[in-house]
């Protein structure tokens, strides 16, 4: 019994997946370049005192990776429309290393995400002591974790027709507010920025640069969000193996 | 190897599949459906089994509730003795779902591999293409195959864990007339190494050539159960229609093969258990006979007139 294999099928599809390649590693690059390199000799972006290619690849970065773990919840949408959910239940393979394999694939594509985006800001010129980079890294890992519980939420109780645009719209919504586009420092919208997850996954790559990291705060609403979405995530997976129609 | 042993060397365990009483209804918009109306089926090790009626009947759903993939309202399942979860878990169960499609993004050897990769013991992914059929799509990818094709695939995953026990929902859906043969050949293989078998089918045809008994269900309930041809004699009635105006029911209703006589104006139709002898005797004893025609009842109507139940019911 190799779960290894399985696995290794797993990874294999997501790459061979166009859609999710060129939304998962191109676009967050495109849009690096777009914004970064036209303000690449901002030294203190927004008052941050951060410089505009390093702001923009950690929040890149997050966005990128947040996009790459929540594209879990497409795969099992359309898992779920072929029925396939039903005939895995059929198979030796258990509910945890069911949900283990697809949360290892999308912290692949994440880390892949992560590393190509710290290479195109090589590209602008940023330059951080090793101890930041994994620093940085590391944090973002964990501010993952709720994205992969939302992932498998969305794709449990969603179709794989309207996965697409809830996960366009919620990573959209989530990119906006945690700050990727431009810092939130103050005001009722950092209030509301500090109840979200993608909040803290974009101070999470800001670590690196000198930001303050989570605090209690931060660790309690990852840990709020993480449990919140796995608990219901584990509900809807209990009622989903049932025919769509009797 | 170790599988074969535990197979001939397991007598504690007399059944394979074992279902009392099960039930199970829908909510649905047009009110709550009883799909499954109080089941009792125990299947031997080793036996191939049909479960066989028209769409609607509750096959589907009794599989479901069979395999544990949904919870009965009432009554128990067993495999082997054990809850549904557990032969699960060994892999001793391979299963061809009736919907559904395949798993994307990869070739079919791709995927018939990474499935084997889930059981203890598997037989070589090889070997499952090739006793399915599937051979020459393995380099394909699956989201490239015909309808025929996808059902070759899926058998040969419900095959690849080297499973005891075999459950195909309509496993010939989609499959042309060589393509059945084919199957049917293979199946039978399986089972002449000591696998039970069950398959669901709508085709008394299948059921009457392939499974040693037979299991009819109609509306949620099992409305006979035996060997083939007590079930053929049941439900493969044929009607003989013809032009005869001056002939009297009675003498009608006497012919051989001859069940039931009923007069349609000028017509006469004739239900028969055997329509060969009843056709030949109506010519020799009424010769001016014309327009015959011989019809086979569908499964349907047979079924309706099993269960006796003529009323309309909004099904």
């Amino acid at each position: 019994m190799s779960h290894v294999t399985y696995a290794r099928f797993e990874l294999v599809r997501t790459f061979r997946n166009r859609r999710f390649m060129i939304f998962s590693f191109g676009f967050p690059l495109v849009l690096y370049f777009l914004i970064a390199a036209p303000n690449r000799h901002e030294t203190d972006l927004g008052g941050t005192g951060i410089s505009a290619p390093v702001y923009f690849m950690a929040s890149l970065a997050a966005f990128g990776a947040m996009n790459s773990v929540l594209a879990i919840g497409g795969r099992i949408a359309t898992e779920r429309a072929a029925g396939w959910n039903r005939q895995l239940r059929l198979t030796p393979l258990s509910t945890r290393s069911y949900f283990r394999v697809k949360v290892l694939t999308a912290y692949s594509t994440a880390v892949a995400t992560i590393v190509l985006l710290y290479i195109a800001g090589a590209v602008l010129g940023v330059r951080l002591e090793a101890a930041h980079w994994l620093g940085m890294t590391a944090l973002l890992l964990v501010g993952l974790v709720p994205f992969a519980a939302l992932g498998i939420l969305l794709g449990l109780l969603l179709t794989a027709d309207s996965i697409g645009p809830a996960i366009g719209g919620t990573t959209a919504l989530l990119g906006l507010l945690g700050g990727v586009w431009f810092p939130i420092t103050s005001g009722s919208l950092h209030a509301i920025a500090q109840a979200l997850p993608s909040y803290w996954l974009v101070q999470a790559a800001h670590v690196g640069l000198g930001g303050d990291g989570w605090g209690v705060t931060g660790w309690l609403v990852v840990i709020a969000w993480s449990v919140g979405a796995g608990l219901l995530a584990m509900r809807a997976y209990r009622r989903d193996t049932e025919r769509p129609s009797g | 190897m170790t599988l074969t042993l535990e197979r001939t060397q397991n007598p504690a365990v007399a059944s394979s599949i074992e279902l009392q009483g099960l039930r199970k209804s829908f909510r649905t918009p047009a009110g709550i459906v009883e799909a499954v109306r109080g089941v009792d089926v125990v299947v031997a090790p080793g036996e191939t089994l049909a479960l066989l009626g028209p769409n609607g009947a509750g096959k589907s759903t009794t599989i479901d509730l069979m395999l544990g993939l949904q919870r009965p309202d009432g009554g128990t399942t067993t495999l082997f003795g054990r809850p549904p979860a557990d032969a699960v878990a060994q892999g001793r169960i391979g299963v061809m779902l009736q919907s559904g499609g395949l798993l994307r993004e990869l070739t079919v050897r791709e995927l018939v591999t990474m499935m084997a990769a889930l059981y203890p013991a598997p037989i070589g992914v090889d070997d499952a293409l090739a006793l399915a059929g599937a051979t020459e799509v393995a380099g394909r990818r699956t989201e490239k195959l015909s309808g025929g094709e996808r059902q070759r695939v899926r058998f040969a995953i419900s095959l690849v864990g080297d499973p005891e026990l075999l459950v195909l929902d309509e496993p010939t859906a989609g499959m042309d007339v060589e393509a059945r043969r084919g199957f049917w050949t293979a199946a039978r293989n399986l089972a002449a190494e000591g696998r039970t078998i069950l398959f669901a089918t709508h085709y008394l045809e299948e059921a009457d050539n392939y499974a040693d008994r037979v299991v009819l269900m109609s509306r949620g309930q099992v409305v006979a159960d035996g060997p083939p041809t007590e079930i053929k004699s049941m439900v493969g009635t044929r009607t003989i229609r013809a032009t005869l105006p001056e002939a009297p029911l009675e003498t009608l209703e006497r012919l051989p093969g001859v069940t039931k006589a009923e007069r349609r104006g000028e017509a006469i139709v004739l239900v028969c258990s055997d329509s060969d002898a009843a056709v030949r005797a109506l010519l020799a004893g009424f010769p001016a006979a014309r327009d015959i025609e011989i019809e086979g009842a569908g499964l349907e109507d047979a079924f309706l007139r099993l269960t006796g139940d003529d009323e309309e019911e909004n099904r």
